[in-house]
């Protein structure tokens, strides 16, 4: 028993005494990101992945540190990891959820290191260096925005919504804001968990329901596969659009192919995890000077701009 | 010749005392169906029913296979994560298949083909670690449940696999068709409940699988091969998720992470509710049935209906299945 645990001691000894040899020539870039549990995520890590491989190559002295978590507290951890395991430099971190998140990532930050905050916000902005953002309340704007034009300013519509959370606020509140002022009539709106299968269901029931829809705001494009079968299903396929969103290869195409029933999309790329990697990469190497932040535009895919934000081979 | 009177009349006696609570689950559907139809009228036009239904199929096939595994003691939470990582199987290998030349009736059934076996095969894997590697199912299922979603994630590179546009045209009736207006999956359905209680009520196997849920250690001494029962229970539930993933596939055409989760508590809850007990010995088959069409219809109801706040969903779905169980327990105790 003695000697194992002498072992053990000597082992993580040895661990201690190489790790800070094999990355001093080196700098570490550590990428913090939720795993792959829904397409949008799935998205959010072949880019990560993508930038990883892309930066490690332009800058061979840099080496980044790649972790997926699949909750609030395995993210907490992962940081305590790269700090002390993996000797980082600077953190990208999309953090699962804004508030659990802020103290572990103010620990790194007064360890010293470079914080980028992607997407959700922490509750204490001051800690960042640098956040990359989508913008949702843009998001719901624009989609407001189009639909109103689209139907000239009346007509009914259901709305589909994500997970009660922040981010389904913003949108949601934002696009009320718009619609309300406007001879639309919103008939109800209800969760889908930006799920397919949610999104198929409440559809469905919606249709039973009013005989009369206009049009939907899915506002996600995993819902909007699924809202599309409960539509074609129903044989309503002549009657009403769908505006999703995110920037789904298959929606984005579909837009592309000038499709009536999903005639526009609007962004909320999970690209962005690849922005601030390349970013916070070209301050680390290079010290080019930054913006305290980056927000990416909420664009409107319509079939004359499809073409640059199609990603063939992205697995979202 | 194995001596099973003793286990016999014990499950027979459980029987005769689970009659009257045997109406609980209709009575509770009963109530439901009416509430539906107060909220909104459109509840009870047939074709909201019959998109209820078949909804159900899924879930309420799998429920089924739950019964038996629940009557014999044990439980699995591995069968949503099963069900995604066939579906992403069955998927892969049909898309694999079209190119190949072969006509698309051929390239389905090679697929479903595949995930019963895969299905099957994957029970037995659950009833192996669980009768030889002697580990409660609870920690089985659990550990499977993490491996097959994790597989569903990595054969998807953590996006979504989608069924090729070919395959899926001819594929896609197998949901949205059926006899009569009556759906596919809804018959499907059907046959298995029937089977399954034709199975657990009238075979020496369903008396078996009681026998061993009441008393594991009596019946191994009444020459009951219990560990054998229990392997084929597993396997059976194996089967039920492969045909259930039969019916989900042609559906959207796509799975990925999200495939299926939350299933096996919706089947869980589906066999509670329809009376069957958590801790084994009593099976009832007909209670999975209108249990699982329970819970599909409160999610119908409360999407038909603006009243209630989405904030309150999920509350209002645990009000209505823990009243679906008490009005079994007052059922219960009339005499």
């Amino acid at each position: 028993m003695k000697f194992s645990i002498g072992l053990a001691a000597l082992a993580v000894g040895m661990m201690i005494a190489a790790a800070p040899a094999g990355a001093a020539d080196k700098k570490v870039l550590g990428v913090s990101i939720p795993s792959a549990t829904h397409g949008w995520a799935g998205g959010l890590n072949w880019h990560a992945q993508q930038a990883k491989i892309a930066l490690e190559k332009k800058y061979p002295d840099l080496s980044i540190a790649l972790v997926t978590a699949g909750d609030a507290t395995r993210q907490a951890n992962d940081l305590e990891d790269l700090v002390q395991v993996r000797k980082i430099d600077a953190l990208v971190i999309l953090p699962f959820e804004s508030a659990p998140l802020t103290e572990p990532v103010r620990q790194v930050k007064n360890a010293g290191k470079w914080i980028t905050i992607v997407d959700r916000g922490l509750t204490d902005p001051s800690i960042q260096d640098l956040y990359v953002a989508g913008n949702n309340p843009q998001m719901g704007a624009n989609s407001a925005n189009f639909m109103v034009k689209k139907m000239g300013g009346k007509g009914n519509i259901v709305i589909l919504r994500g997970i009660p959370t922040v981010i389904d606020n913003q949108r949601f509140d934002a696009f009320m804001d718009i619609v309300k002022k406007t001879d639309i009539k919103v008939l109800d709106s209800k969760y889908a968990n930006w799920n397919r299968d949610d999104g198929f269901k409440v559809m469905q029931d919606f249709l039973s329901r009013f005989p009369k829809i206009d049009a939907v705001w899915a506002q996600d494009d995993d819902i909007t596969l699924g809202v599309i079968e409960a539509v074609k299903q129903a044989g309503r396929e002549k009657d009403l659009f769908i505006l999703g969103g995110a920037g789904m290869k298959e929606m984005v195409k579909r837009v592309m192919d000038k499709d009536v029933l999903v005639p526009a999309d609007v962004l909320y790329p999970p690209k962005m995890i690849a922005d601030a990697m390349e970013l916070t990469a070209k301050h680390m190497m290079e010290n080019a000077p930054l913006e305290k932040q980056y927000i990416v535009d909420a664009t409107l895919v319509t079939p004359e701009n499809a073409k640059q934000f199609y990603y063939p081979d992205s697995p979202f | 010749m194995p001596d099973t009177s003793h286990a016999a009349n014990r499950a027979s006696s459980a029987r005769r005392r689970a009659d009257f609570k045997a109406l609980g689950p209709f009575i509770a559907l009963a109530a439901l169906i009416v509430l539906g139809a107060v909220v909104n009228p459109v509840f009870l036009t047939p074709g909201n029913l019959i998109n209820v239904l078949t909804r159900t199929a899924f879930t309420g096939v799998i429920a089924i296979g739950g019964t038996f595994i629940i009557t014999t003691g044990g439980i699995d939470l591995s069968v949503g994560a099963l069900a995604a990582f066939v579906s992403g199987v069955m998927i892969i290998v049909m898309n694999a298949l079209t190119p190949e030349g072969l006509p698309p009736l051929m390239v389905v059934l090679l697929g479903t083909l595949t995930v019963m076996v895969i299905g099957a095969l994957a029970g037995l894997v659950n009833g192996l670690l669980i009768t030889r590697g002697r580990i409660e199912p609870f920690i089985v299922t659990l550990g499977t449940m993490g491996i097959f979603r994790s597989l569903v994630t990595y054969l998807a590179d953590g996006g979504t696999l989608s069924l090729n546009s070919q395959i899926r045209s001819f594929y896609r009736p197998v949901y949205y068709s059926g006899v009569l207006g009556i759906t596919y999956p809804i018959i499907v359905f059907a046959l298995v409940s029937v089977i399954g209680a034709i199975v657990l009520y009238r075979t020496r196997y369903g008396r078996y699988v009681t026998a061993t849920g009441a008393n594991e250690e009596v019946a191994r001494y009444s020459a009951i091969h219990v560990d054998r029962i229990k392997l084929a229970a597993y396997a059976l539930q194996g089967l039920c998720v492969g045909l259930a993933v039969f019916l989900y596939v042609p559906r959207l055409g796509s799975a990925s992470a999200t495939t299926g989760l939350g299933w096996e508590l919706e089947a869980i809850a589906a066999v509670i509710i329809g009376g069957t007990l958590m801790k084994g010995g009593s099976g009832r088959i007909w209670g999975t049935v209108s249990g699982a069409i329970i819970l599909a219809s409160i999610d119908n109801i409360l999407n038909l209906t603006g009243a209630i706040s989405v904030y309150l969903n999920s509350a209002i779905q645990g009000c209505i299945i823990i009243v679906a169980v008490l009005v079994q327990r007052d059922a219960k105790s009339r005499p």
